[in-house]
């Protein structure tokens, strides 16, 4: 099965060559056809999930005007500026020009919470923000309002390689991810590996599968016609083993995104990426 | 049909209650299978198996949806034939009947830790949606169909 993955990533590569006549490929494009994992990372290389999608699908991502997530950044930029809640405050009176103070963050969550003792990720930090600084409710997982600050913030740290950390207080919780996706489950009986591990490259009826990684979120799919959150999208590859998903914000999903942000490490962020 | 139905729960019913008083893994309808030589040798039903209806439950998707990972020469009229594992022509060259029973039945019997779903075993799953909680992918009869399927390629 590598073999065909290794085949399958060959034909990709050439495919990019022979449209290397019509642009210089960019370093981050570079990067997200293979990049050298760490030492002691499952993978033997990185690939983003971009690489595995069809060239129409890859073309609606490379074009900012073409890629309708965009829709949802200018959404979020809106709502950057907008003060809400009893304090009256937006985003920007704290951070300011998100291109600038948001340029890392994008790539760097799930982050340890000095409060909650645990990991977040990026939609929980926008909510503890607006609840604990903005004194406004949190929005609801999956509202457009969400989703849209979710794009707009990641994609400000757009081409930042991924860069989680995974050590110290971390490392239990990175752990518990761990387990999580290589634990079987569901009436199908299959752990996240079997798929994205053990058989990137290969089609699984008319889906090619990828890694699995989670650079590209919030991502467009046309299957859905609008952007999801990362938990959406292990919600629905849980449903489809036959299995009881783990709730969107729950710790279990936010340490199963730790890890696997972890094996998706080094690749740039390309949020908001477009998926079929 | 409602009958049939009410039926059926019931003596799924009947089988847990009856199992769970012989062993921990008795709610597994594999555990009254006698496994021989790696093969299970003897029909599930008794009933021959229908090379028609075998073909319908490979194709399907919320049965055997084999061709999600397969590849079937014959069903070429269906699209996308999947790549995870190898093609099914010619497969009763290799196995015999009973081998192809065990796989089909619980697949890591066969092949240590198989992406392949286990189609005839109930037990041993987590986080297993209520809907298919208890219950196994394909019938006993869809079992034995398939098999019949997989002789004729
Ligand atoms: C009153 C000031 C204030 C407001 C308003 C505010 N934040 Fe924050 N934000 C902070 C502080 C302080 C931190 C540092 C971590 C913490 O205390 O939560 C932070 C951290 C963050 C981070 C993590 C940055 C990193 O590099 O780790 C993000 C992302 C973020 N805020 C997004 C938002 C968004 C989106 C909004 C508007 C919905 C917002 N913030 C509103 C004060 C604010
Ligand atoms: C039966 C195979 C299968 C299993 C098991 C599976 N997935 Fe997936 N997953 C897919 C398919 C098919 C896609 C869409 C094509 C692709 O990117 O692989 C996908 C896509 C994804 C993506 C989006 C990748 C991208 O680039 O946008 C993520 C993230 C993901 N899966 C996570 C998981 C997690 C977490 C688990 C375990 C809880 C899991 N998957 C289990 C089949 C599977
Ligand atoms: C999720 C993917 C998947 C599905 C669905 C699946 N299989 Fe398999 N099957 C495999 C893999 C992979 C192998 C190779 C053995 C291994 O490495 O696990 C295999 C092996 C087999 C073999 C042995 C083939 C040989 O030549 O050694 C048979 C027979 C078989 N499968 C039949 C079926 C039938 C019939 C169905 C549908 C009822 C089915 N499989 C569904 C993945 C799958």
């Amino acid at each position: 099965m590598t073999i065909k993955a290794k085949t399958a990533i060959a034909l990709i590569g050439a495919g990019m060559l022979a449209l290397g006549t019509m642009g210089l490929a960019s370093a981050a494009d570079e990067e997200r056809k293979s990049i050298a994992p760490p030492d002691g990372h499952p993978l033997d290389e990185i690939i983003s999930g971009y690489e595995f999608r069809s060239p129409e699908t890859q073309a609606l991502q490379d074009d900012d005007f073409e890629n309708p997530a965009y829709l949802w950044v200018e959404k979020g930029q809106e709502l950057w500026d907008t003060p809400e809640g009893k304090a009256n405050k937006s985003c920007s009176s704290c951070h300011e020009d998100a291109a600038e103070t948001m340029k890392t963050a994008g790539a760097e969550f799930p982050k340890y919470n000095e409060k909650l003792k645990k990991p977040v990720n990026m939609e929980q930090q926008i909510n503890m923000c607006r609840t604990e600084h903005m004194e406004a409710k949190a929005w609801k997982w999956e509202s457009e309002e969400l989703l849209a600050m979710t794009a707009f913030v990641r994609n400000q740290s757009r081409g930042v390689p991924m860069n989680v950390k995974t050590d110290g207080l971390m490392k239990p919780f990175f752990d518990k991810g761990k387990e999580l996706y290589y634990t079987r489950v569901g009436q199908l009986d299959m752990a996240c590996s079997n798929c994205h591990e053990d058989n990137y490259g290969n089609h699984i009826r008319s889906d090619m599968l990828s890694q699995g990684h989670t650079n590209g979120f919030p991502t467009f799919r046309l299957k859905w016609q609008k952007v999801g959150s990362t938990h959406r999208r292990f919600k629905g590859c849980m449903k489809n083993i036959r299995a009881t998903p783990y709730k969107v914000g729950s710790d279990e999903f936010v340490n199963l995104e730790l890890y696997i942000a972890y094996r998706g490490q080094g690749l740039p962020v390309e949020a908001p990426a477009v998926r079929n | 049909m409602r009958e049939v139905f009410r039926l059926a729960k019931s003596l799924v019913v009947a089988g847990l209650c009856a199992g769970a008083a012989f062993s921990a893994h008795a709610d597994d309808k594999m555990a009254s299978l006698k496994i021989v030589d790696g093969g299970i040798p003897a029909s599930l039903t008794g009933v021959a198996g229908d090379v028609d209806k075998g073909r319908k439950a490979v194709v399907n998707r919320k049965q055997g949806n084999c061709l999600a990972c397969h590849a079937v020469s014959s069903l070429d009229n269906q699209p996308f034939h999947g790549e995870v594992g190898p093609s099914l022509d010619g497969v009763s060259e290799r196995y015999s009947d009973a081998q192809l029973r065990l796989i089909l039945v619980d697949s890591k019997k066969v092949f240590e830790g198989s992406i392949m779903p286990s189609f005839y075993r109930t037990g041993g799953y987590q986080r297993v949606a209520k809907k298919f909680d208890g219950k196994t992918i394909l019938s006993a009869q869809q079992v034995e169909d398939v098999i019949a399927f997989l002789k004729a390629q």
